[in-house]
C-alpha cells in the first residue's frame, strides 16, 4: 500500500482548547478573557455537566463501575473527533465555526467528558483492592476512548469526502 | 437529587469548564513560543493533573465527614468534572500519533493517566486526614 502524499487530518489543531490555535489564514483570535468566548464555553459546559449529571442518575454505578462516566467520555471522545474533523475540513476557524468549536467541543464536550472522576474512582477501586479492575476500567477507557476519537475522525471524514463528491457531480 | 442541587452542579460545571478554557489559553500563549512548548499540551496536562488532586482530595475529606455529600456533587461532578476533560485529552493525543510523534503520544496517553492516577490517590489520602 503506498503511503499517502499529504496527511488529511495536517489542519486539525493540535490544542483544540485554547483560542490561540495554529490556524494559517483569518482574522486574528481575542485573547483568554474575551467575554464573549468565555461565555460561549460557560454555557456550553454548563448543559455538558449537566447531560453527564443527568447520565450518572438514570445510570449508577454498579460493580465499583462508574458505567455513566464511562459512557459519557467514550461518547464525547468520539463526538469531538466528529466535530474537530467537521469543522476543519469546513475552513479556518473563525465566524460561526469557531462559535462552535467552543460552545460545542471546549465547552459541552469538555464539561460532559471528565478526567478527574476517571482517575479518582480508578484510585479508590485500586485502594479497595480490586486492582484489576482498576487497570481494566482506567486503560480500557484510555484505549477505547482513542478509538472513539479516530473513528470520530474518519466519519467526518468519509461524510466531508462524500458531499464533496455530489457537489462535484451535480 | 433536589432540582436545586442539579443546577448548582451544572453550573458549577460550566464556570470549571470557562477556568479551563481561560487557564488553557494562557498556558498555551505563553509556552508556545518556548522551547519544549508544543511538544505536549502543557495547558490541557496542567489542567486534567491538577484537578485530579483536587476531586482525590474532596473525595477523601467527604469520606472522612469533615464535607457534606452535597460538596462532592458541587465542586467535585460540578466544577472538577467541567474543568477536567477526557475528550480534549483523547483528541490530542490521537493528534500525536497521527503525526508519528509516537513518544508524545504515549506521553500524553498513558502517562497523564498513570500520574493523574497517583495524585488523585495523593489526593485521597491528603483529604482523609481532614
Amino acid at each position: 500500500m503506498a503511503a499517502p502524499t499529504s496527511d488529511p487530518a495536517a489542519e486539525l489543531p493540535s490544542d483544540p482548547d485554547t483560542d490561540v490555535v495554529d490556524v494559517p489564514v483569518g482574522p486574528p483570535v481575542p485573547g483568554p478573557l474575551h467575554l464573549a468566548s468565555l461565555a460561549l464555553v460557560f454555557v456550553g459546559g454548563t448543559f455538558g455537566t449537566a447531560g453527564r449529571e443527568a447520565l450518572t442518575l438514570l445510570i449508577p454505578p454498579s460493580g465499583g463501575v462508574p458505567w455513566a462516566v464511562l459512557a459519557a467520555n467514550l461518547l464525547g471522545a468520539f463526538a469531538l473527533g466528529v466535530l474537530l474533523e467537521a469543522l476543519v475540513r469546513r475552513g479556518a476557524d473563525h465566524g460561526a465555526r469557531r462559535t462552535l468549536r467552543l460552545l460545542l467541543g471546549t465547552g459541552f464536550l469538555g464539561g460532559f467528558t471528565t478526567y478527574s472522576a476517571l482517575v479518582t474512582d480508578t484510585a479508590v477501586l485500586w485502594g479497595s483492592g480490586a486492582a484489576g479492575l482498576a487497570t481494566v476500567y482506567s486503560l480500557g477507557t484510555l484505549l477505547v476512548g482513542a478509538l472513539a476519537t479516530v473513528a470520530g475522525i474518519l466519519l467526518a471524514a468519509a461524510v466531508h469526502r462524500r458531499r464533496v463528491d455530489a457537489e462535484a457531480a451535480a | 437529587m433536589s432540582p436545586l442541587l442539579f443546577l448548582v452542579v451544572a453550573l458549577a460545571g460550566g464556570v470549571g469548564a470557562a477556568a479551563r478554557f481561560a487557564l488553557d489559553s494562557v498556558i498555551h500563549s505563553t509556552t508556545a513560543r518556548r522551547r519544549l512548548g508544543t511538544a505536549l499540551p502543557w495547558g490541557t496536562l496542567a489542567i486534567n493533573l491538577s484537578g485530579s488532586l483536587l476531586l482525590g482530595v474532596l473525595v477523601g475529606a467527604v469520606g472522612a465527614g469533615a464535607l457534606g455529600d452535597e460538596w462532592q456533587w458541587a465542586l467535585g461532578s460540578g466544577f472538577l468534572g467541567g474543568y477536567t476533560t477526557f475528550s480534549t485529552a483523547s483528541f490530542e493525543t490521537v493528534r500525536m500519533l497521527q503525526q508519528r510523534r509516537w513518544t508524545a503520544g504515549l506521553v500524553n496517553g498513558l502517562l497523564q493517566l498513570v500520574v493523574a492516577t497517583a495524585l488523585a490517590g495523593a489526593g485521597l489520602w491528603l483529604g482523609s486526614l481532614l
